[in-house]
């Protein structure tokens, strides 16, 4: 439906190239404390703000710090805390849009009602409201921005859900005498997982830039703890004399993001059609 | 196809009784939703770390007996139950009082007036300037599918989707103050200032605003209407500003109406950064000072406005195309 021009060329050789990608970003986060050069949060008082040298390949920030090994060091959180959240939205969101669009009745009137409520704020807002009265912390961050993500699954969910309710292969698994949790589970969930998949797919940039958009407002990872939003935060006041320190984890935001984003956008121009999200 | 805010369309014919029926039924979910809204608004407060008497009346340094807190706790009603203590602050906001400040006493209503002009300032501004440059270049990107120029706009716009908001602010200020010293770096309010957070809002717009008006703009050019008003021999621009552009309107509108949310994101983001004296620069001072009755009337104050822009955009949508009446709920 969405077409877009960008990166064009054969789309599964596409899906594998951001697949690979995606693949490298995780093994550096997984790696990264055996891929710092030095100890991120080690301090060095005769080196500091220096520009990028042999020991301290991308220079070193206003308390000396390693710039490459905080930078390294804050991958696992932008990358796994991303990959999680969103993976948590998509199975608590599944399960409960699915259960709402097969039962419906009470609990589907309540859980909707409720994702309306929560959709009526707007997302990023609430989830700084949340976080900064719980007062920060990676654990805060996500459980603010988790508030509101499962929404955009539960709502798919139930409405695939519903549909598949008046397919034939429903109607024929019925008449063989599945019902309940196993034809829900084992019939409807292999169908309507992809289109859920393929959402989630597309949510893991967005969700990265949130957490990253709550460090660097100073309410998500607490420094002296590696994360690029906050890195980025801290350098700003020294740019001028040190723009490394803010410009080396701008560029591991934007190409971690940019390489989930267009993994996601192939996922859905590869995959079955996700209908409309929140 | 979820309705702009979220709720579901209702299925109905597009007689006038039912467009009555359906706005009736929409402002009844609209209650309900402001009900919950406010409910979890309140709550954000109730379960808030710390005690707003204890703040209350230690804010001079001086230290109080437990005997003293108590008695003001109760004149407070902090030890009434949670439904009465929601009831008698949902009387009180709807009156337009949201309490005062932790800090200085001051009522945050008028804090909020006040940040509220500069923030709608701001981010008029902005979706002015994203729909001015969407509009024509999204166009001329579908006109122009595959070549060069098309390429590039794709390209663009798809960077400016990736970018978070903030690291758009720290770029340009990088860039643009810091190294060719073009712009001041604090916004203090001048028309001069206005122009960097104007801008930094106005890039992830841009980007949604163009992908969406190219993409709308290639469906109409492949329907046959458009074969037809060329083969009668209409000029390609007539076809385009007169039919295609029109027809492309509703989709335009939408997007605009759901780009309510990533402004108001923005102004928290931006306005703390550029030091601009709006809404969003307030929450942050309030987060920061642990001054919740502002956080408060503020969270409030947002989703009142992301709902109403909602609500109106989707009414504008069922306005411009009568065809959306007659689709279900199911798909909501």
């Amino acid at each position: 439906m969405r077409r877009r021009s960008f990166f064009q060329g054969k789309a599964p050789r596409r899906f594998r190239f951001f697949l690979a990608l995606a693949v490298l970003l995780l093994l550096t986060a997984a790696l990264a404390p055996a891929l710092a050069p030095n100890d991120p949060e080690k301090t060095h008082v005769q080196a500091m703000k220096q520009a990028p040298s042999a020991e301290f390949p991308l220079g070193t920030d206003e308390y000396g710090r390693c710039v490459l090994s905080r930078v390294l060091a804050g991958a696992p959180v932008s990358v796994f805390g991303a990959i999680g959240l969103v993976a948590a939205s998509f199975v608590v969101g599944t399960f409960l849009g699915m259960l709402c669009g097969y039962y419906e009745g009470f609990l589907d009137e309540v859980m909707m009602r409720l994702a309306d409520i929560l959709l009526a704020f707007p997302q990023m807002v609430l989830a700084i409201a949340v976080a900064g009265l719980l007062g920060g912390g990676l654990k805060n961050a996500l459980l603010a921005l988790g508030i509101t993500s499962w929404t955009v699954y539960a709502r798919l969910a139930r409405s695939l859900t519903l549909q598949a309710k008046k397919e034939t292969y429903v109607a024929a698994a019925r008449f063989s005498g599945c019902r309940g949790p196993a034809l829900l589970f084992k019939q409807i969930l292999p169908n309507v997982v992809g289109s859920l998949a393929v959402t989630a797919a597309t949510q893991i940039g967005s969700t990265m830039m949130g957490i990253a958009g709550l460090s660097f407002l100073g309410i998500g990872v607490i420094p002296p703890r590696a994360e690029w939003g906050s890195m980025i935060s801290e350098g700003r006041s020294y740019m001028q004399l040190a723009p490394w320190a803010t410009l080396a984890p701008a560029a591991a935001v934007v190409v971690t993001v940019v390489v989930f984003n267009c993994l996601g956008d192939v996922a859905r121009d590869l995959g079955p059609a996700g209908k409309e999200m929140g | 196809m979820g309705g702009a805010a979220g709720l579901p369309l209702v299925k109905f014919g597009w007689e006038a009784m039912n467009v009555k029926r359906y706005i009736g039924r929409r402002l009844f979910q609209l209650f309900l939703i402001l009900i919950g809204v406010t409910f979890l608004v309140f709550l954000l407060m109730y379960l808030s770390p710390g005690d707003p008497a204890q703040r209350k009346l230690t804010a001079g340094g001086v230290a109080v007996t437990e005997e003293v807190l108590e008695r003001a706790r109760e004149d407070m009603g902090l030890n009434r139950p949670l439904l009465a203590q929601y009831g008698s602050w949902l009387g009180r906001v709807v009156r337009g009082d949201f309490g005062e400040s932790l800090n200085d006493g001051l009522p945050v209503a008028g804090k909020l007036a006040k940040g509220l002009k500069n923030t709608l300032l701001l981010s008029l501004t902005s979706l002015f300037a994203a729909l001015l440059f969407a509009i024509p270049l999204g166009t001329y990107s579908a006109v122009r599918q595959h070549g060069a120029a098309d390429k590039i706009i794709s390209f663009l716009t798809f960077m400016g989707n990736s970018l978070p908001n903030f690291l758009i602010a720290v770029l340009l200020m990088y860039f643009l103050c810091l190294k060719t010293k073009l712009f001041p770096i604090l916004a203090n309010g001048s028309a001069k200032g206005l122009f960097l957070p104007a801008l930094t809002l106005a890039i992830p717009l841009f980007s949604q605003f163009t992908r969406q008006v190219r993409a709308a703009v290639l469906e109409q050019l492949h329907k046959p209407y458009v074969a037809g008003a060329r083969s009668r021999g209409v000029k390609e621009s007539a076809v385009l500003v007169r039919n295609v552009l029109r027809n492309s309107l509703i989709s335009i509108i939408t997007v605009v109406g759901m780009a309510g949310g990533t402004l108001m994101a923005g102004s928290v983001v931006v306005e703390s950064i550029f030091l601009w004296p709006g809404i969003g620069k307030l929450m942050m001072d309030a987060i920061t000072a642990k001054d919740y009755p502002v956080v408060q009337g503020l969270v409030l104050v947002m989703a009142l406005l992301f709902v109403t822009v909602n609500l109106v955009t989707d009414l504008l949508y069922h306005k411009l195309d009568p065809r959306i009446w007659d689709q279900g709920e199911e798909t909501s």
